[in-house]
C-alpha cells in the first residue's frame, strides 16, 4: 500500500536518559539522511545495522544532538516499511529538537496507533490482533480528545479560533468576489488582504514563541507538592503561578474537584495535582491529611515534599516520607526565615540521594535554587514521565509552523500581485491547519460563512 | 388507471425534456441507446422557467466541462445567445467565467431541433405516471395514456414538476412551473417504491414590459466586444447583442414589503418547503439584512422577438399588486408595465444521498435520476447531472462500468459528489469555493480534463479529438520551448521589451518561463522577444500562459490532489456490513450504511465520520480481506 512516511517518538520520555524517534515509510531513510551526518550515508548502508553520528539542520548547520541510528529496511521490520529509528538523549528538549527536524525535512507526524495500524495493514500482525488494534486507535484518539478539549477553554483554543474567524471573513469576502462578480460587494484590497494576512501571521508567531517558551498549555509532568498542613504548599504553588508562568484549566468529570495547574519552570512543564485541595484546605487546619498526600503520591512523576524548618519531624511527616521513599523527590524545607528546630541529619537520612532545598518562600529565598533542582533533574533524564501526550503539542507546534508558511506564501503572493483566488490558496490551507490545532473539522463552514456576511440572490 | 397498452420497447427512457433530461437523452442516444424522451408539455423542452442566462463562476465552467465530455448546453447557447461577456477578468484564470443571456424560445427550439434530428431518439408528449418495478429492478414506464413503454435504463428528470405548487400572497395551486401541469402521481409512485422525498422551494421574480422602463435613468451592461463561446468547436461569434440594466431598490421599496410582510407566504406559514440559501427572496433579503439601504436589480431581455424582460435580484412571492408597488418604486420604473407576477414554487425531490455516485438509485436498479430532483437548482446543474445520468444509463445498457468524475477533475464531478456523499438541506448551487482544487478545475481547460473521457465515452468525434490532440502537443512544445530558451542580458529586444512593461531589465541569463512568471509579462512579450517557431492559435497561447504563469501554485494544488487520490484508490467492497465493525462511533456506523461509499477518500467526506474513523475502518477492510482470501483459498 502506498503510503506517506510518519515519524513519532516510539519510548515513553525519558526513560533510560535514551529516546527513539521512528520513521516510517518509503521516505524513512532519504529523509534522516538529509539530516544525518556520519561516516557513510544511510542510503548506502546494509539493512539492520547501527551507525553512530550527528544529527544537524542542513540550512543553518546547526549540531542538534549525537545520535545512533539504526536502518531497517523493508519487508523485515515492525511496519514492514523501511524504517529509521533515531536513539538521542531522552531529554523534553532533545526529543523535540530531533522530531521537528524530522518533520520539517518531509515525514508527517504519526496518528495515535498508526505504527501499530500500518503493521497490521501491511501484514505484520496477525488477524487475532486486529481487535487490540482498532481498540488501541481508539484508546489513544479518545485520550488526545480528551487533551483537545481540555483545552477548549484554554488560551491556545481562543486565540486560534480568533484567528481562524479573522480568515474565514476575510475568505468569505474574497469567494463572494469571485463568485458573484456582479454583486455590489467591493472587492477586497490587496493592502486591506496584506494587513489582514501580516496580522495574523505575525499572531501565529507569537504564539509559536510561547510554544517555546512552554507557555501554552502543554502535558507537563506529573508533579505532586505534599507535606503537613500549614508548612507552605499554598504559598509555594502561588509563587510557581504568581509570575505568569501558570494556565489553569478544570478538567471536568475527571475526579471532582480536582484541579490540575501547569507551570513552567525553567522549560520543565510541571502539572500540578490537586491544587485546589492545598488551596481550599491549607486554612482548614487539619481536613488534609497523610491518606491524601499518599494517594497524590500515586500519580505523580515528581514529588516536591515540603517539611517546616521551624518545627520538629512529626508522626505526619515520618509517614508522608515513608510513602515517598523510592519516588522522585525533591524535599523543600521552608520556613527559613524562622527559628531552626528541624533536625536536618535526620531529613538527610531519610533522604540521602534527593536534593534537599532551604527556601522560605515567604521572604522569596531559595526559589531559585529549587527550579534548577526541578530543571537538573528533569534533563539528566531521571524523571520518568508516564504519559507521551507531549506529542499532542509537538504536533500542534507542527501545524502551527505549517499555517505560519502558508501564511507567509501567501503574503509573498500578494507582493508578487498574484491574483486574489491563488493567494486564497494559501490563505484557506492556513486556516484548515489551524483547524486541526483545535480539531475543528473542514465542513461547509466557508459557504455557511458567505450566506451569512453576505446578502446574495436573484 | 383503466386500460394500459403495449408501446415500444427502448434501452433508454427519460422523464421529462428539461435541461437535465436533454442532455440524458441526447447522450444515451448518441452513445447507440434506442432512447425515448418523453414531456408533459412539447412546447416546453429545454424551457428556462426563470432566469435568461447561462453560466457564470462555477456554472459556466461546467458549461465549457458538458461541451468538452461531448453534451449538447454549450453549443445549444452559442447559437442563440443575445449578450456574451466574461467575468472576473479582474481575477486569476480559474475564476474567468463566461456567462451568456440567453434568448429563451430561441434557445427551446434550437434544443429541439436538436433532439429531432438526432437518430435513436424518440421526442413524444406524454405524463409519466408510474414506473414499472420488479423485484427491485426499474423495467419501463407506464404513462397517463395507458402506454406500457420498457426500457433497461430509466432516467427520471422531473425539475419542479412532482407535486408543484405556485404560491402568490393568497393564491395557491397546483402547478408545474409558470403554469405547466404538475406531475403528482409520479410523485406518490416514487414514494410508494420507498424513495425518501423533501419538500423543496425556489422563486422567479416578475416580468415587464420593456417599453414601459425608463433606461435612461439606469446603467448599461453590455456584452464583451469580442465575444467568446463555450464551445470549443464554435468558431462563429453572434453579432448584435442586446444590452442589460442595472437599477437599485431604495428605502420605498423596503416600507412596501416591510408593510406587507404579514401577506408574504414566506413569513405567514403556506410556504412549507426549503427555500435555497442562495438566492433568497427580496422580501427575505429585506427582513435579513435590514441594514442595507439598496439591492441591485438587473434587468434582463428574456429574448430577440418579445418585450418581456426579467427583473434580476426581485424574487418574490409578495401578491400581485404588492410586487407592482415594489417595481414601481424603483427609479427607471416608475410607470412599469408588469407582465408576469413572480411567484414561489414548491416541489418534491429525492433525498440525494440515495444515489450510487453514478447517479442510479440504490434502492432500483436502472434507475437514475438528475437535474432538481436531487435538491440542485439552476440550468447548468441540471445539465451536468443529466449528462452524467444519460451516459451512466447508456453504460448500464451497454455492461460498461459508470464514469464517475473526481472532485479534482470536474466542477460536475465536485457537484455530484457532494449530493450523493454529504446530501443538501436546501437547494444545491456549485460555487467554486466548493471545489478544494478550483485551480485546477479552470474554465479555459476544461478540454484538457475531460475531452479524453468525452472521447473514450463515444460522444466526442474522431476530427474534434483530433484537433484536441493536436491543440495538447502544440501546448506540451510550447512549454518545453519557454522552460528551455535562455535569454542573456545583452539582448537589446528582450531588455527593451521589459523596459516598457516597467519590469526589472535582466541582470543574468533566464529563460523565458522564468520571466512569463514576471507579474507584468504575459504571452505577447514573450512572443515579441523571441517568437515560436510555428504559429500558435489563441487558445494554445492562453494555456501556455496559464500553466507557466501559474506554475507554482498548480503545483501545490497537484500535491493535495495526489494525497487525495491515494485513499480515493482504496476501495470498499460492496458487500461491507458497517453495523458490526466495532470501535467505530454510532454516528459513522450510521452514516456509512447508509450512504455506502465506494471508496476510503468518499467515506472520509461523509459528515460526523471522523478521521479514528477512517482508520478503525481501515483496519476492519483488512481484516475483512483476509477472511475473503482465507476463504477462498
Amino acid at each position: 500500500m502506498n503510503m506517506d512516511t510518519i515519524a513519532g517518538v516510539a519510548t515513553p520520555m525519558g526513560e533510560g536518559g535514551i529516546a527513539v524517534i521512528r520513521v516510517s515509510g518509503d521516505e524513512a531513510i532519504a529523509i534522516v539522511d538529509k539530516i544525518y551526518c556520519g561516516k557513510n550515508k544511510l542510503s548506502t548502508v546494509d539493512s539492520h545495522t547501527i551507525h553512530y553520528g550527528t544529527l544537524a539542520d542542513p540550512k543553518t548547520n546547526e549540531m542538534i544532538e549525537e545520535v545512533l541510528v539504526s536502518v531497517m529496511k523493508a519487508p523485515r521490520t515492525f511496519t514492514r516499511e523501511d524504517v529509521v529509528e533515531i536513539n538521542c538523549h531522552g531529554g523534553l528538549i532533545s526529543v523535540e529538537k530531533v522530531l521537528d527536524l524530522v518533520l520539517e525535512y518531509g515525514a508527517r507526524l504519526a496518528e495515535p496507533g498508526e505504527f501499530t495500524k500500518r503493521a497490521f495493514l501491511n501484514g505484520r500482525i496477525d488477524l487475532s490482533q486486529a481487535e487490540a488494534v482498532i481498540d488501541l486507535i481508539r484508546a489513544k484518539t479518545d485520550k488526545a480528545l480528551k487533551v483537545a478539549l481540555s483545552q477548549v477553554e484554554g488560551k491556545l483554543s481562543k486565540l486560534v479560533r480568533a484567528l481562524r474567524q479573522e480568515l474565514i471573513e476575510a475568505m468569505a469576502h474574497i469567494e463572494v468576489t469571485l463568485d458573484y462578480p456582479e454583486h455590489d460587494v467591493e472587492d477586497f484590497t490587496q493592502n486591506l488582504l496584506l494587513n489582514k494576512c501580516e496580522e495574523v501571521r505575525s499572531q501565529i508567531k507569537r504564539l509559536l514563541q510561547t510554544a517555546k517558551q512552554g507557555k501554552i498549555l502543554r502535558e507537563g509532568l506529573s508533579t505532586a507538592i505534599v507535606g503537613k498542613p500549614n508548612v507552605g504548599k499554598s504559598s509555594l504553588l502561588n509563587s510557581f503561578v504568581q509570575e505568569d508562568k501558570a494556565i489553569v484549566t478544570d478538567i471536568a468529570g475527571t475526579t471532582r474537584d480536582v484541579i490540575e495547574e501547569y507551570v513552567n519552570v525553567r522549560g520543565v512543564p510541571l502539572r500540578l495535582i490537586d491544587t485546589a485541595g492545598i488551596r481550599e484546605t491549607e486554612d482548614i487546619v487539619e481536613k488534609i491529611g497523610v491518606e491524601k498526600s499518599r494517594s497524590m503520591l500515586k500519580q505523580a512523576d515528581l514529588i516536591l515534599l515540603m517539611v517546616n524548618y521551624n518545627e520538629e519531624l512529626t508522626q505526619d511527616d515520618y509517614a508522608i516520607f515513608e510513602a515517598a521513599k523510592d519516588l522522585q523527590v525533591v524535599v523543600i524545607v521552608n520556613k527559613t526565615d524562622l527559628a531552626q528546630n528541624l533536625d536536618m541529619e535526620k531529613v538527610k537520612a531519610a533522604f540521602p540521594n534527593q536534593p534537599i532545598i532551604l527556601t522560605s518562600i515567604k521572604e522569596e529565598e531559595g526559589i531559585d535554587e529549587l527550579e534548577k533542582a526541578i530543571a537538573e533533574l528533569f534533563f539528566s533524564g531521571r524523571v520518568q514521565q508516564e504519559d507521551m501526550t507531549y506529542v499532542s503539542n509537538a504536533r500542534h507546534i507542527h501545524l502551527l509552523r505549517q499555517a505560519e508558511q502558508a501564511m507567509e506564501e501567501a503574503i509573498i503572493g500578494i507582493h508578487d500581485r498574484m491574483p486574489v483566488d491563488m493567494v486564497q490558496i494559501d490563505i484557506k490551507k492556513a486556516w484548515e491547519l489551524l483547524g486541526e490545532v483545535i480539531g475543528e473539522s473542514v465542513g461547509d463552514d466557508l459557504i455557511d460563512q458567505i450566506f451569512s456576511q453576505f446578502c446574495l440572490g436573484k | 388507471m383503466n386500460t394500459t397498452y403495449n408501446g415500444d420497447d427502448f434501452d433508454v427512457i427519460v422523464i421529462g425534456a428539461g435541461h437535465a433530461g436533454c442532455e440524458s437523452a441526447l447522450a444515451a442516444a448518441r452513445m447507440g441507446c434506442k432512447t425515448l424522451l418523453l414531456t408533459i408539455n412539447l412546447d416546453a423542452v429545454a424551457y428556462m422557467p426563470c432566469n435568461p442566462s447561462v453560466g457564470g463562476p462555477a456554472k459556466g465552467h461546467v458549461v465549457r466541462e458538458i461541451d468538452a465530455l461531448g453534451g449538447e448546453m454549450a453549443k445549444n447557447t452559442d447559437r442563440t445567445y443575445i449578450q456574451m461577456r466574461m467575468l472576473n477578468t479582474g481575477k486569476g484564470p480559474a475564476v474567468h467565467a463566461l456567462r451568456a443571456q440567453a434568448d429563451k424560445i430561441a434557445y427551446q427550439s434550437e434544443m429541439k431541433k436538436t433532439i429531432e434530428n438526432t437518430p435513436n431518439l424518440i421526442l413524444r408528449q406524454a405524463m409519466v405516471e408510474e414506473l414499472i418495478v420488479n423485484d427491485g429492478v426499474c423495467e419501463g414506464v407506464i404513462t397517463n395514456t395507458g402506454a406500457r413503454y420498457k426500457a433497461k435504463a430509466v432516467v427520471v428528470t422531473t425539475g419542479t414538476y412532482l407535486r408543484g405548487k405556485i404560491i402568490i400572497g393568497d393564491l395557491q395551486y397546483e402547478s408545474g412551473p409558470n403554469n405547466m401541469r404538475p406531475s403528482v402521481r409520479l410523485a406518490e409512485n416514487l414514494k410508494e417504491l420507498g424513495l425518501e422525498l423533501v419538500r423543496f422551494k425556489t422563486g422567479t421574480p416578475p416580468r415587464i414590459h420593456k417599453s414601459s422602463v425608463d433606461f435612461s435613468k439606469m446603467e448599461i451592461q453590455p456584452g464583451d466586444e469580442e465575444p467568446r463561446a463555450f464551445s470549443y468547436e464554435t468558431t462563429t461569434a453572434i453579432p448584435d447583442q442586446l444590452p442589460c440594466w442595472l437599477t437599485y431598490t431604495n428605502l420605498e421599496t423596503h416600507e412596501v414589503i416591510q408593510g406587507n410582510l404579514h401577506r408574504a407566504p414566506m413569513y405567514s406559514g403556506a410556504i412549507e418547503g426549503t427555500g435555497p440559501r442562495y438566492c433568497p427572496s427580496i422580501e427575505d433579503k429585506v427582513v435579513r439584512f435590514n441594514d442595507k439601504p439598496r439591492h441591485q436589480i438587473f434587468l434582463e431581455p428574456e429574448g430577440r422577438h418579445t418585450e418581456e424582460m426579467y427583473v434580476q435580484g426581485l424574487s418574490t412571492s409578495m401578491p400581485e399588486e404588492v410586487q407592482l408597488s415594489m417595481l414601481r418604486s424603483m427609479t427607471g420604473m416608475e410607470e412599469v408595465k408588469m407582465m408576469r407576477p413572480g411567484y414561489a414554487i414548491e416541489y418534491d425531490s429525492i433525498v440525494p444521498t440515495q444515489l450510487w455516485p453514478s447517479l442510479e438509485t440504490k434502492l432500483i436498479e436502472g434507475l437514475f435520476t438528475a437535474g432538481q430532483i436531487n435538491g440542485t437548482s439552476g440550468y447548468e446543474e441540471a445539465s451536468g447531472q443529466g449528462l452524467m445520468a444519460g451516459i451512466n444509463a447508456a453504460r448500464k445498457v451497454q455492461d460498461k462500468p459508470p464514469v464517475i468524475l473526481g472532485r479534482e477533475e470536474a466542477y460536475i464531478g465536485v457537484l455530484i459528489d457532494d449530493l450523493v456523499t454529504k446530501g443538501t438541506n436546501d437547494p444545491y448551487r456549485l460555487l467554486t469555493s466548493r471545489a478544494e482544487y478550483r485551480l485546477l478545475l479552470r474554465h479555459d481547460n476544461a478540454d484538457m480534463r475531460l475531452t479524453d473521457i468525452g472521447y473514450e465515452i463515444g460522444l466526442i468525434s474522431e476530427e474534434r479529438y483530433k484537433a484536441f490532440i493536436n491543440k495538447r502537443e502544440q501546448v506540451a512544445q510550447e512549454k518545453e520551448r519557454l522552460n528551455n530558451t535562455r535569454i542573456k542580458p545583452e539582448n537589446e529586444e528582450a531588455q527593451q521589451v521589459l523596459r516598457e512593461t516597467g519590469t526589472p531589465e535582466l541582470t543574468e541569463v533566464i529563460d523565458l518561463a522564468q520571466l512569463l512568471r514576471r507579474p507584468e509579462v504575459n504571452y505577447e512579450h514573450i512572443h515579441r522577444i523571441s517568437p515560436s517557431p510555428v504559429e500558435l492559435d489563441e487558445e494554445v497561447r492562453e494555456q501556455v500562459e496559464i500553466q507557466v504563469k501559474y506554475d507554482g501554485y498548480i503545483r501545490k494544488s497537484l500535491a493535495q490532489v495526489e494525497k487525495m487520490n491515494k485513499v480515493e484508490g482504496k476501495l470498499i467492497p460492496s458487500a461491507i456490513d458497517y453495523t458490526v465493525i466495532s470501535g467505530m462511533s454510532k454516528e459513522a456506523r450510521e452514516k456509512l450504511e447508509k450512504i455506502r461509499p465506494l471508496n476510503i477518500g468518499q467515506a472520509s467526506r461523509v459528515s460526523g465520520v471522523t478521521p479514528a474513523d477512517i482508520s478503525v475502518l481501515m483496519v476492519y477492510l483488512e481484516q475483512f480481506h483476509r477472511v475473503l482470501t482465507k476463504a477462498s483459498e
